[in-house]
């Protein structure tokens, strides 16, 4: 030992916990000492491991009769040292480790730890990744299909034997969406109908045909923007709570424990909340209707024009057709928010995360799909001239 | 093997747990020694996952208080609360791991809070952990994907991740099969033995605790208190309270002792 070829100094080694006993071309012997905690060894991590690389020794052994403590830290750190030497197929030696923590390394063999895996598995490839995301699409459209025909023959069924549904739910369901939502509901329609009125107030009056805000603010409100703003509320408001509360249930497993009790979830859990939404979607919308005239209201009244006036004028820009037509729209409205809320909620995956995201992508899902029905409709109505 | 220095390093001083006005536990004191493998038994609804909350400073007691290493944990704040939480790691019934996260983030996530290790480092130990409880391998599944008693393991992997000196762990086992169950009596015991680590540990399970335990607590509901304490052999064989000795013998509670307890409580 004394006849030690060279003994480099190793300057970023903390002296005091790391010792270099001998050092020659094929074996190095270092000394650890004191405590080898998690703070020490943060430490000693790097420069040791780097030297060791660095030196790459054909035989390393510590000499380890000085620990005084050595946890799991400490335990780690003489596993890297093994490990490498292993991958290098270069011998490792550990000597004089006391009994107490000779028996906590004994829990683990180098040759388990050759490969460490990034604690995320990433894909490969460009093209991995987009077959992935390709395949989650295809079977998510496939979900959506499988759920949309359930959820059809269950309310079929319940069409046909409506003792069956179970009602005291629905209006539970009912109040919670419909009721409680009337203040937030009313608000933003009566807000929408006075700002699109004040916005017209200054084009029209350039014209001095400011009455004619009534008009505009009629047929919009009731052909498009009572039920569209209603739906989107909804949609925000009942469909991420649909499903974030079947994603719970499916978490703590009630679907299942439905399922076992020859209870189907969708018509369980699905016709009540599709129904419900579809019995309070056109009177929320009807009830938005009324708020944005009043808004309307509120501004002619601001310009002068007496109220009747004002009745008068609405009255002769919208007929029933009109209202019946917006309201027709709220019921495919409804059945998309309250399906794709449910949807979400049921294919929710076991995590509190995927609650979230299920109740993200309702919402996400249900706005898109109610545009596009919105713009269904408008062609539709367009050719029927109504 | 080196003498365990026989100090106390938890101080339970005439406690009183509960809910609003519900006391669930009231007069609860006693004392764990480093290094000791404590259990807390009692039937089901007892309080045992509630004193547990209490010790661990997750709420606080309707009376009395606790001391971690001489230290108040309900009023512990800033450094000082930092260094008590630092020193002891928590097992919860259901794992409570993080959903978004991986076994092995989930497992590294202390190392990144109370250490400057390296993210090699980090990563090596929490593979090393995950090994350690037989989960080697599964470090990139999120807990979603596994078991529930693969979770529970992970968890008490991210729970002994920072080796801490005092370990709470609400049922370990409970659900893990009997071989999982033994090596985890086996970790536990030589934890306790190599680092000195103190295990409280809220447990049903008999075999568990004839194989690690050498101090046990027993609440019960109705006493809303401890009724028994001491080397859980020495309460089989020598406690005549018939709770004590129907829990211990897996027998159904006499009806004359229900019928007694029921008349006491009124």
């Amino acid at each position: 030992m004394e006849t030690a070829t060279r003994h480099p100094a190793c300057p970023d080694l903390p002296g005091d916990v790391c010792r270099i006993v001998e050092q020659s071309d094929e074996t190095m012997i270092l000394a650890l000492e004191g405590r080898l905690d998690a703070d020490a060894v943060a430490l000693l991590w790097h420069p040791l491991v780097d030297y060791i690389e660095k030196e790459a020794p054909q035989n390393l052994c510590i000499q380890a009769d000085k620990i005084s403590y050595c946890d799991g830290a400490g335990i780690g750190l003489l596993m890297e040292l093994a490990r490498k030497q292993r991958k290098r197929e270069a011998q490792f030696k550990l000597r004089g480790l006391k009994e107490e923590f000779a028996r906590l390394w004994s829990l683990y063999r180098p040759e388990d730890f050759l490969e460490i895996g990034s604690s995320r598995p990433h894909p490969c490839c460009l093209p991995e990744e987009v077959g992935r995301l390709a395949c989650q699409a295809w079977r998510g459209l496939l979900d959506m299909v499988c759920f949309t025909g359930e959820l059809t023959v269950a309310l079929l069924q319940a069409a046909r034997h409506p003792r069956s549904i179970r009602w005291p739910e629905v209006w539970l369901v009912a109040e919670k969406a419909g009721v409680n939502a009337l203040p937030i509901v009313g608000l933003i329609s009566f807000l929408i109908g006075l700002i699109m009125a004040f916005q017209a107030t200054i084009p029209m009056r350039q014209f001095g045909v400011e009455i004619y805000i009534a008009n505009l603010t009629a047929l919009s409100m009731l052909r498009e923007l009572g039920p569209l703003m209603t739906a989107l509320l909804l949609a925000g408001r009942s469909g991420s709570a649909f499903a974030a509360e079947l994603g719970t249930m499916k978490i703590n497993e009630e679907i299942d424990a439905l399922t076992t009790m020859g209870l189907a979830p969708v018509p369980f859990l699905a016709v009540t909340r599709v129904l419900a939404t579809v019995i309070i979607l056109p009177l929320l919308s009807l009830f938005a209707n009324l708020m944005g005239l009043v808004g309307g209201a509120v501004v002619l009244r601001s310009l002068g024009y007496p109220l009747i006036t004002y009745i008068n004028q609405v009255k002769s820009a919208v007929n029933l057709v009109d209202l019946a037509g917006g309201l027709f729209k709220t019921l495919a409205f409804a059945l998309i928010v309250a399906g794709v809320g449910c949807l979400y909620g049921l294919k929710t995956r076991l995590s509190a995360s995927a609650v979230g995201d299920a109740a993200t992508r309702a919402v996400v899902s249900g706005i898109i799909l109610i545009v596009i029905a919105d713009g269904l409709f408008a062609v539709i109505y367009y050719f029927l001239g109504i | 093997m080196p003498e365990k220095v026989q100090d106390t390093v938890i101080e339970v001083k005439d406690l009183a747990v509960g809910y609003g006005d519900s006391v669930v536990l009231r007069d609860i004191s006693f004392n764990v020694d480093r290094g000791e493998i404590f259990i807390i038994l009692g039937g089901s609804g007892c309080g045992k996952s509630t004193l547990l909350k209490n010790m661990i400073g997750l709420y606080r007691p309707l009376a009395g208080q606790v001391l971690i290493n001489g230290r108040d944990m309900a009023t512990a704040e800033g450094t000082r609360r930092r260094e008590l939480l630092r020193s002891f790691g928590v097992m919860y019934q259901s794992g409570a791991l993080f959903g978004s996260l991986t076994l092995m983030e989930n497992v590294r996530l202390p190392l990144e809070e109370f250490t400057e290790l390296p993210d090699r480092a980090m990563d090596l130990i929490a593979v090393m952990k995950l090994e350690m409880v037989g989960l080697g391998g599964y470090g990139h599944y999120m807990p979603s994907e596994l078991s529930g008693g693969m979770r529970k393991r992970a968890a008490i992997a991210r729970a002994m991740v920072l080796d801490p000196q005092i370990l709470f762990l609400d049922e370990p086992t409970a659900g893990l099969d009997p071989v999982i169950s033994a090596e985890m009596d086996q970790l536990i015991l030589q934890l306790a033995e190599s680092l000195n680590m103190t295990f409280v540990i809220v447990t049903h399970e008999l075999p568990s605790i004839y194989a690690i335990a050498d101090r046990v607590i027993m609440l019960d509901r109705q006493a809303k208190g401890i009724i028994a304490s001491g080397p859980p052999k020495r309460l089989r064989d020598a406690s005549e309270n018939p709770r004590v000795q129907a829990f211990f013998r897996r027998e159904a509670i006499p009806e004359v002792v229900q019928e007694e307890s029921e008349s006491s409580h009124e």
